[in-house]
């Protein structure tokens, strides 16, 4: 039986066993939201932007482990979607996106709602295709999938042009694509593996850097059997956080510009680093000289040979999934009579324990104003450190990725590699979509909100039942910090003059609001909009606007000249108090 | 350093933007390109010659492999190759400075393939060096315009690039 393309769309997202479409439509989506209308094997999430559409697609992709789809129309449509497909790129989230296209005869005579979307996006997805023939339509969204998903995830967009979505053909759905120019490699080299198991032998200092790709990769269990049968420390990124447990003694915290003081200080003196999923990237490494400064050997896992000696050159390169490749070390080292150095990497902990003695994360605590780290310790403890945390981009976000010790993976979901503020409200929807029963959390700012807070009309509309945690500080507060520190407290174009009143505005979107102003409101007053469990509960909190977020590794200095907070300046001046001999690193 | 990269691509619709765009956005340099179709149509081939450090070649290649559409890369400059160039370069040539023009020509081994009574036009085939000799070794002023076609390159003997 011949069907519209528009149908070919719908069966094939069927065939992908695909639960949400997040989207919006429009002209050249008509038809297939007609064909929507008629089905019933996936639910759409109406969004109230297209930018929207994806952060929810992509954050329920996040926390779930499936490809998230959504679906806009042309021109605008399309492009509202951009920021969001380039967050997911930047982070290597696997995303289907469908966008309309005006119809073939039309395109590129400026038609209306007419964008070159194939072009425009081109250099921020894994891959992405223009259908021209109806025949080849089932096949691309069979090959879009495939593609997302395999290798280093990615998004990959389909645009579709109407008169293909109105056409008539037989449906079938290909079994399996095979892309000859496209084989990722998934089994790391067992001589490199080797190489890699002797050098983490012989460390005297190793350390286990764990970055997104652990957590995208479903690297988990075998990070932390790594690290606890070798009793190695280990250091996760802001994007590995939960690879390996934040609560757990092994672990040093997050590294790199806001990491903290032991972390940051391992990675520098360490001698043998082992880089699970990660990339050197410079919010880690702001200088790569600096930080090869330090002799020390290193190991890097990734799925994409293009993140491999990218900015620091390596030792022992392992392409392949980490997955596999850590189990084959695990095996390998299994079968290993050997043990690393236990005198040496005794010391080693020894002095990691002086570096985390002082605590680099302790603020003063203040009776009197809100301390945002405060909120974060206090979500920590009345969520039981189990809710899924999204954030949006700024001080807020550092503060949730430095207070909140994430357990396990996917629970903390943001913007890590492109920074985009008004990510986390809908990664939020999309994350409570995917984890129904889950307790989910927006930590936000009071800038970053207002950047998708129309969004609160779709969580009315699904009843999505989640928390915004707004640190209200009335400030862009990382810029303005920046501005403090380095720009002479001229705090150009940071003050947020007229915030709306967030209690009446989360109200007037059907929702509950609550304005927290003093300390001692903030334990109960979490308490209270977590007991809410069927309502969105926006909590407005006035936070102490002068607040900054330490440590803090400049760009441009290395990791072991960190910023400390003020209790830990006099160590800054002598980082070596207990004169350990450790080669030439002091 | 000067590299040559020769590329197997699928041949198919926004594959050459693709490559082009990986260039500029990552700010690698691109002296010549070109591309066409192989005796598999489903194919192409396309030579890059680029310059850059170690490191930044290491990340151009490993980057157009990347690409969805790039079936295979190669640097030809990691061994032997050949490599050849087409120019065509009009010049006017009248009086006395006509058999000049026809000797430099034969030197380089050029072919003239049209004539009218004030110009030449000549066919000169070879590595860029020696297109740029041509250049460099007839009087600037008689050129009125020239055509090169950029490099393409091929691996010597048994070394083939091929699916």
């Amino acid at each position: 039986m011949q069907i519209t393309g528009a149908e070919i769309v719908v069966r094939c997202l069927q065939e992908e066993g695909v639960e949400f479409v997040f989207g919006y439509p429009g002209g050249a989506v008509i038809e297939i939201y007609d064909a929507i209308f008629k089905q019933n094997h996936f639910r759409h999430v109406l969004v109230r932007h297209e930018q929207a559409a994806v952060h929810a697609a992509d954050a329920y992709s996040r926390s779930s482990n499936k490809v998230g789809v959504a679906l806009v129309t042309s021109g605008p449509g399309a492009t509202n979607a951009v920021t969001g497909i380039a967050t997911a790129y930047m982070d290597s989230i696997p995303l289907v996106v469908l966008s309309g296209q005006v119809s073939t005869p039309a395109i590129g005579l400026d038609a209306f709602q007419e964008v070159d979307m194939v072009g425009i996006t081109r250099p921020c997805v894994k891959h992405n295709f223009l259908v021209k023939d109806l025949a080849e339509l089932a096949a691309t969204i069979k090959k879009a999938f495939y593609l997302a998903q395999s290798g280093r995830p990615g998004p990959v967009v389909v645009d579709i042009p109407k008169d293909i979505t109105q056409q008539l053909a037989e449906f079938v759905y290909p079994a399996t694509t095979i892309v000859r120019s496209y084989v990722p490699v998934t089994r790391g080299h067992s001589g490199q593996i080797r190489k890699a198991v002797n050098l983490l032998l012989s460390a005297q200092r190793p350390l286990i850097y764990i970055g997104g790709g652990a957590v995208q990769g479903n690297a988990a269990d075998e990070v932390r059997e790594l690290v606890r049968s070798l009793g190695l420390p280990c250091t996760n990124t802001l994007m590995g956080l939960g690879a390996y447990p934040g609560s757990d003694d092994h672990c040093l915290g997050m590294l790199g510009m806001h990491g903290t003081y032991e972390a940051n200080m391992a990675m520098h003196y360490c001698d043998v680093l082992i880089a699970v999923g990660a990339r050197f990237d410079d919010r880690v490494i702001s200088v790569p000289e600096q930080f090869l400064a330090q002799a020390k050997k290193i190991v890097h896992i990734d799925v994409d040979p293009s993140s491999i000696a990218k900015r620091v050159k390596v030792d022992v390169p392992i392409v392949g999934d980490v997955k596999l490749v850590l189990r084959e070390m695990l095996d390998q080292l299994k079968q290993c009579a050997e043990l690393p150095d236990a005198g040496a990497l005794k010391n080693w902990w020894q002095q990691i324990e002086a570096w985390r003695a002082p605590n680099s994360l302790y603020y003063a605590p203040s009776d009197t104003l809100i301390k945002p780290q405060f909120v974060v310790q206090k979500l920590y403890e009345v969520t039981g450190g189990d809710a899924i945390i999204t954030s949006d981009v700024g001080q807020h976000q550092m503060w949730a990725a430095q207070y909140y010790h994430f357990d396990q993976p996917r629970r903390w979901i943001n913007s890590g590699g492109l920074g985009t503020m008004g990510f986390g409200l809908p990664a939020a929807m999309g994350a409570q979509l995917a984890n129904p029963h889950a307790t989910v959390a927006c930590v936000t700012g009071d800038a970053s909100i207002q950047m998708n807070i129309q969004e609160l009309s779709t969580c009315k509309q699904y009843h999505i039942p989640v928390k915004v945690i707004n640190l209200n500080n009335r400030y862009l507060g990382m810029v303005r910090q920046w501005q403090e520190l380095f720009y002479g407290n001229r705090y150009s174009e940071t003050y947020m003059d007229a915030l709306p009143d967030f209690v009446k505005l989360a109200e007037a979107y059907g929702h509950v609001g609550m304005r927290i102003e003093k300390p001692s409101d903030v334990e109960p007053a979490l308490k209270e909009a977590f007991a809410l469990k069927e309502r969105l509960v926006f909590l407005d909190v006035i936070t102490d606007q002068s607040e900054n977020v330490f440590p803090m590794v400049q760009n441009g200095k290395g990791l072991n000249q960190m910023d400390l907070p003020p209790h830990m300046r006099e160590i800054q001046q002598n980082p070596f108090e207990n004169n350990r001999d450790y080669g030439n690193m002091c | 350093m000067r590299h040559i990269l020769s590329i197997l691509l699928e041949n198919e619709a926004g594959a050459l933007s693709r490559v082009v765009g990986l260039f500029s956005a990552r700010g690698y340099n691109i002296d010549s390109l070109t591309v066409a179709t192989i005796e598999d149509p489903t194919l192409s081939r396309m030579t890059i010659v680029t310059h850059g450090s170690e490191e930044v070649l290491e990340q151009i290649t490993k980057q157009l492999n990347k690409l969805i559409e790039v079936v295979k890369v190669i640097d030809l400059n990691e061994s032997e190759h050949i490599e050849r160039e087409m120019m065509l370069i009009k010049v006017r040539s009248t009086g006395k400075d006509r058999e000049e023009m026809k000797r430099m020509a034969d030197i380089f081994r050029g072919r003239i393939i049209d004539v009218t009574d004030k110009t030449y036009t000549i066919e000169l085939t070879g590595t860029s060096e020696k297109l740029n000799a041509f250049i460099e070794a007839i009087d600037r002023a008689v050129i009125l315009e020239t055509v090169r076609t950029g490099a393409s390159g091929v691996g010597r003997g048994e070394r083939i690039l091929k699916i």
